[in-house]
């Protein structure tokens, strides 16, 4: 639960985005507390990946601010605010001509870090989660998905940010891989606390990874909620999410995380 | 063979023509490169002017060669040398498939890698050279490739305003109703065009290894 009284890691205020006629987020206000896992569920079109996207500045928003750790984000310089965040996208967006290493090294070689430097933390990197070694100087191309998406999250760890914007990082995978993944995250983030929004539309994923629930709906918040007060929410449209997905999602909530 | 006997006996010119030819295509070519990358490189990111660029290049493209030399002729500085007018019509030629082939080669990286890397925050000019030009380098070669084959073929036509190369055999062959003589130029142009595919087209499969 966010601490009221300490500053929050990222801060939507009244924040509209529009592209044409089309409103895509209309006065969002919503806060994300330093350490936690925030989920943006929702449908497709329903504004979660443009309202991760406005974070690092992917997007500017129409009307409203953006604060990140207090600051706006329009003060910070824009190279240096997207360097302290790190960005998961789904398919890993991993640069096909490039190593592993390289792929993982290349923000800390742009921030000057030496060679030995980068090559140590690419293998700490790779052993947090969960690649062996060999894997640095293998080409994105001769991975499997999982094993991509890993080195995805591994290269938005290199230079330990603070906050880490995560886009459907496990849409493309199959169950078995996705489930693999999801522990994994849980371990990693009891582990590195880092400030996680986690964009997904897949509820049993968002029960067991968030420890608050975003619920977006065309452009707007509908609710944010523990994954307990979400199962048992009055909110039609929370509700409506529940009844689609199911029987079992009570051992799904919380599994991991506490 | 009256042929390789010819081209023996003149063996010193065939090879001076051979080097001049050879200089009017790289000169050119390298031009060209220097104008159609970075051009390319404009339309494939300002999307409104690649109708335009692309659309002059090709009519460029569509104006035959004599035609071109002969614009050219009174045009001050350049008329005085017919080198450099030849570098230039031949500069022409091989813009279209340059800009043609970079644009390509930009526009089709992956959009997500792309956005991963500013996600991460890479600079527009290090997302060009750390990882649009390196992944659309081996298209860019190949349109450099199409580019030197039709320069080698082209200069041969550059002889008719006395700027040398490999065309004045096929001219004075021509002049003089002698096939030994239009073969010891055409024969070597060919060669050399085989040559400028082969070497370029091995560079282009070395540098997509990835």
């Amino acid at each position: 639960m966010p601490d009221a009284s300490a500053t929050p890691a990222i801060e939507f205020l009244d924040v509209s985005f529009h592209v044409g006629q089309t409103q895509v987020l209309t006065g969002l206000n919503l806060q994300v507390a330093t350490g936690e896992t925030l989920v943006l569920l929702g449908r497709s079109g329903s504004g979660k990946t443009t309202t991760l996207k406005l974070v690092n500045r992917l997007v500017s928003p129409t009307s409203g601010e953006i604060r990140v750790n207090g600051t706006r984000n329009t003060e910070m310089d824009v190279t240096r605010l997207r360097r302290g965040i790190g960005y998961v996208i789904q398919d890993a967006g991993l640069f096909p001509h490039f190593t592993v290493e390289r792929n993982i090294g290349l923000v800390p070689k742009i921030e000057g870090w030496p060679k030995e430097r980068i090559r140590a933390r690419a293998q700490e990197l790779l052993h947090l989660v969960g690649l062996a070694p060999e894997i640095a100087g293998r080409y994105p191309h001769q991975l499997s998905g999982g094993q991509r998406q890993r080195v995805g999250v591994a290269r938005a760890l290199a230079a330990d940010p603070q906050i880490l914007l995560m886009d459907e990082p496990f849409g493309a995978l199959d169950p078995l891989t996705r489930d693999d993944l999801q522990r994994e995250f849980i371990l990693l983030q009891q582990r590195l606390h880092k400030t996680v929004v986690f964009v997904t539309h897949d509820l049993r994923e968002a029960l067991r990874l968030a420890s608050r629930i975003a619920l977006m709906e065309a452009g707007k918040l509908v609710t944010a909620l523990s994954p307990q007060e979400f199962l048992q929410s009055k909110d039609p449209w929370a509700a409506a999410y529940v009844r689609a997905f199911g029987d079992g999602l009570e051992s799904a909530a919380n599994r991991g995380a506490s | 063979m009256n042929v390789v006997r010819f081209i023996v006996q003149n063996h010193t010119q065939v090879l001076e023509l051979t080097w001049e030819h050879l200089w009017l295509v790289g000169i050119s070519t390298v031009l060209a490169m220097l104008i159609g990358v970075p051009l390319g490189i404009l339309i494939a990111h300002r999307p409104r002017l690649n109708k335009p660029v692309l659309a002059g290049a090709n009519v460029i493209q569509t104006i035959p060669s004599l035609a071109l030399f002969g614009f050219l002729l009174p045009v001050p500085w350049l008329g005085e040398r017919s080198d450099r007018l030849a570098i230039l019509a031949l500069m022409l030629y091989a813009l279209l498939p340059i800009i043609r082939n970079t644009y390509t080669g930009i526009s089709g990286v992956d959009a997500a890698v792309l956005e991963a890397g500013r996600g991460m925050g890479l600079t527009e000019s290090q997302l060009l050279f750390q990882v649009e030009l390196p992944l659309a380098l081996s298209v860019i070669l190949s349109g450099v490739r199409v580019a030197v084959v039709i320069a080698v073929g082209l200069a041969t036509i550059a002889a008719a305003i006395g700027a040398g190369g490999l065309g004045e055999f096929i001219f004075r062959g021509l002049a003089m109703v002698d096939n030994r003589v239009i073969l010891a130029g055409a024969i070597p142009a060919a060669i050399l065009a085989l040559l400028a595919d082969v070497s370029v087209g091995w560079l282009e499969k070395r540098l997509r290894a990835r």
